[in-house]
């Protein structure tokens, strides 16, 4: 039996758990709401204006990187558990591809990528 | 549960419910993702969508593929779409009205989805898929030793650092070309500093302080 | 454990589905008492006595916590989406209580210790984590207030950052275990435990971990003198409570993997076989918990800017010069 099959039943076990612990308020919790309770929270004031408005372009920016340097880890899994077999070989393959990523790296830096304004 | 297994009576019959059940709710959370008005539906959809296209993969023994496919596409592409969700428009609901792109997308849509199958049905039937022989492992998914489990990250590993070292080493240089772009886009002028600088408080000596002056009277 | 239980005439899914409802049981029992662990911990390290009404030292306040959690008023602020703004703390949960179904708790002659001990092992824990990041950016989104969306977007990039160097700190003890399965990796440290020839990885892989999990000195999420309660500002009662519960469960399951990866898991220190190795499982893992508990108490939180540069400018590039190097000792000497 793949050891899979156990950690799928495990899984179901977790969701169902975490559904119940999610209708439980819904059954047990007193409920009176009324207009000032469902406001929106902000200190006690009313509420002045909608949510809307803008967020900075660098969230963007380290999402972005984040996809880009997260492929770049997840070639770094197959060669880990690779490494004593591929040696030398395998230091140089990384290697190069760490130093062209390393430029990028660099070139972000170099631009103020990882700076927080 | 294996595809190998399918071969084989019980096992096998159970394999194929497992892929119909999975291939069913592929279909469901693909059409739920295009089909909500709020972009953030779309995404939660787009989520399922992936996870069970992950099982689908480790259904196959793909072990390594299963855990990219979460880690890469749910865990960073879809954060991105968020993220782009939340720059555009922050509050709840649907994206601001406008008229009803549906039926304008359909056409180009349904194109898309006939070639595709065309190119599946034909690719099935002609192609190197229905002819080449599947060597399936013997040994069960996720056995003690590592290497040699059909699927495993090891083989992957081999496979990719031998023969398809140079695929690997040219997405070095996709990637870079990516990151930067991608500073070309959001990444701007190098910035202004908004709130000073520590260095020169810091890096003061003790006797460049200002004089101490007596208050006047 | 699987042995003791697998009676011919039981089919081996209920043994299973007995198993996954024990461990759960397990792991939820623990998130009680590490909480009031925590809190008796910081009124000991501030000089006060800590919780000590409930129960004799204060042992029925996690009970008492949870019953009043339950009956709570649970309020949706009509500017919410009703849906994911109950679906937000459900993904939190589901993914933290699943990472313990790869994690092997000890090792005896009837077997491993564990739901199932797959091969992607640390990979999977990974996997399920990436996705427990949309139980926090959802419910930012979905509960239509300020405080709570800012929050969220500035904890999931906090999040996605820290993931990145976690993930580069542990590649180290990949390559000198050549394994991925969290059984492997342990076996791989019978002589010498992983945090001696990586302790670079060790403290890359503790630092992120304290981000990832949210927790002080990098509990940005939460910082109330700016946003409140951040992503969590509008949650009460139970669905509060959900999220906490994720926070604990998110927090236990690092220090399990730091166990497994970095000390040895199971293996007793010195060759001291005597004391089971689940024993010393819990003692490892009750430590790591104990440095969380006192990192918050010590550290003040950091800025936002200064957090982000220092994931990306500092943690991400030392572990990648670690696991270079690393890979560079196992080429030419290993």
């Amino acid at each position: 039996m793949s050891p899979y099959v156990p950690v799928a039943i495990f899984l179901g076990v977790a969701v169902a758990a975490a559904t119940a612990f999610v209708l439980v308020p819904g059954l047990v919790a007193r409920r009176k709401p009324n207009a000032t309770k469902s406001e929106a929270y902000e200190c006690g004031v009313e509420p002045t204006s909608d949510v809307g408005g803008r967020f900075p372009v660098r969230f963007y920016l380290i999402a972005m990187l984040f996809v880009i340097f997260d492929v770049e880890a997840a070639s770094f899994y197959p060669w880990a558990v690779q490494m004593r077999a591929l040696r030398v070989y395998g230091l140089l393959e990384m290697a190069a591809f760490v130093v062209v990523l390393g430029i990028g790296y660099a070139y972000v830096w170099r631009k103020g990528g990882f700076q927080w304004r | 549960m294996a595809r190998h297994d399918l071969e084989n009576g019980a096992e096998g019959a159970r394999g194929l419910i497992l892929f119909w059940l999975l291939a069913l709710l592929l279909i469901v959370t693909a059409v739920f993702t295009v089909t909500q008005k709020s972009p953030v539906y779309s995404v939660v959809g787009l989520l399922a969508n992936f996870v069970v296209l992950a099982t689908l993969f480790l259904t196959l023994d793909a072990e390594f593929v299963f855990v990219i496919q979460i880690v890469v596409y749910g865990g960073a592409v879809l954060v991105l779409f968020v993220f782009v969700i939340a720059l555009l428009s922050s509050g709840v609901g649907p994206f601001a009205e406008g008229p009803n792109r549906m039926p304008r997308a359909l056409v180009p849509a349904a194109f898309i989805v006939l070639v595709a199958f065309a190119a599946l049905v034909y690719g099935l039937v002609r192609g190197p898929l229905a002819t080449a022989a599947v060597h399936p492992s013997s040994a069960p998914l996720g056995a003690a030793g590592d290497a040699g489990v059909f699927g495993s990250i090891a083989d992957f590993g081999a496979a990719l650092f031998t023969t398809h070292l140079l695929p690997f080493e040219v997405t070095s240089l996709i990637l870079m070309v990516a990151v930067v772009g991608v500073v070309m886009l959001a990444g701007d002028a190098p910035p202004e500093r908004t709130h000073g600088s520590h260095s020169p408080q810091v890096r003061r000596k003790p006797r460049e302080r200002e004089p101490i002056v007596k208050a006047g009277r | 454990m699987l042995a003791a239980l697998s009676l011919d005439v039981v089919p081996l899914w209920v043994v299973v589905l007995a198993k996954s409802g024990f461990v759960l049981f397990v792991v939820v029992t623990t998130f009680a008492y590490a909480m009031l662990f925590e809190r008796k911990i910081m009124a000991w390290m501030q000089l006060r006595p800590g919780p000590n009404r409930v129960g004799p030292w204060g042992l029925m306040q996690p009970a008492a916590d949870a019953a009043k959690m339950m009956f709570k008023e649970d309020l949706t602020p009509s500017t919410a989406d009703p849906f994911i703004y109950r679906f937000a703390p459900w993904i939190s949960l589901a993914t933290a209580m699943g990472v313990f179904a790869v994690i092997p708790f000890s090792e005896t002659s009837g077997g491993l210790w564990s739901i199932g001990n797959v091969n992607s092992g640390i990979l999977f824990v990974f996997a399920l984590t990436s996705i427990g990041v949309y139980g926090i950016s959802l419910a930012g989104w979905s509960s239509g207030s300020k405080y709570p969306l800012l929050g969220s977007v500035r904890s999931t990039a906090q999040m996605i950052s820290y993931e990145l160097a976690m993930t580069m700190s542990v590649i180290g003890v990949l390559i000198l275990a050549g394994t991925t399965s969290f059984a492997g990796i342990v076996h791989a440290q019978a002589k010498w435990w992983f945090v001696l020839p990586q302790f670079v990885g060790f403290i890359v892989y503790i630092i992120t971990a304290v981000a990832e999990t949210n927790r002080a000195p990098f509990d940005l999420v939460e910082a109330e003198t700016e946003l409140v309660g951040g992503f969590h500002t509008e949650y009460s009662g139970l669905r509060f409570g959900l999220f906490f519960i994720a926070e604990y469960l998110n927090m236990i399951a690092v220090a399990c993997v730091a166990t497994l990866l970095f000390f040895g898991g199971w293996n007793p220190p010195f060759g001291l076989t005597v004391i089971p190795g689940i024993v010393w499982f819990l003692l490892k893992d009750g430590f790591f918990i104990f440095i969380y508990i006192w990192l918050r108490t010590t550290l003040p939180r950091l800025r936002y800017d200064r957090l982000m540069a220092f994931g990306w400018k500092v943690l991400l590039p030392v572990a990648t010069l670690n696991l270079m190097v690393t890979a560079a000792i196992v080429a030419f000497g290993g």
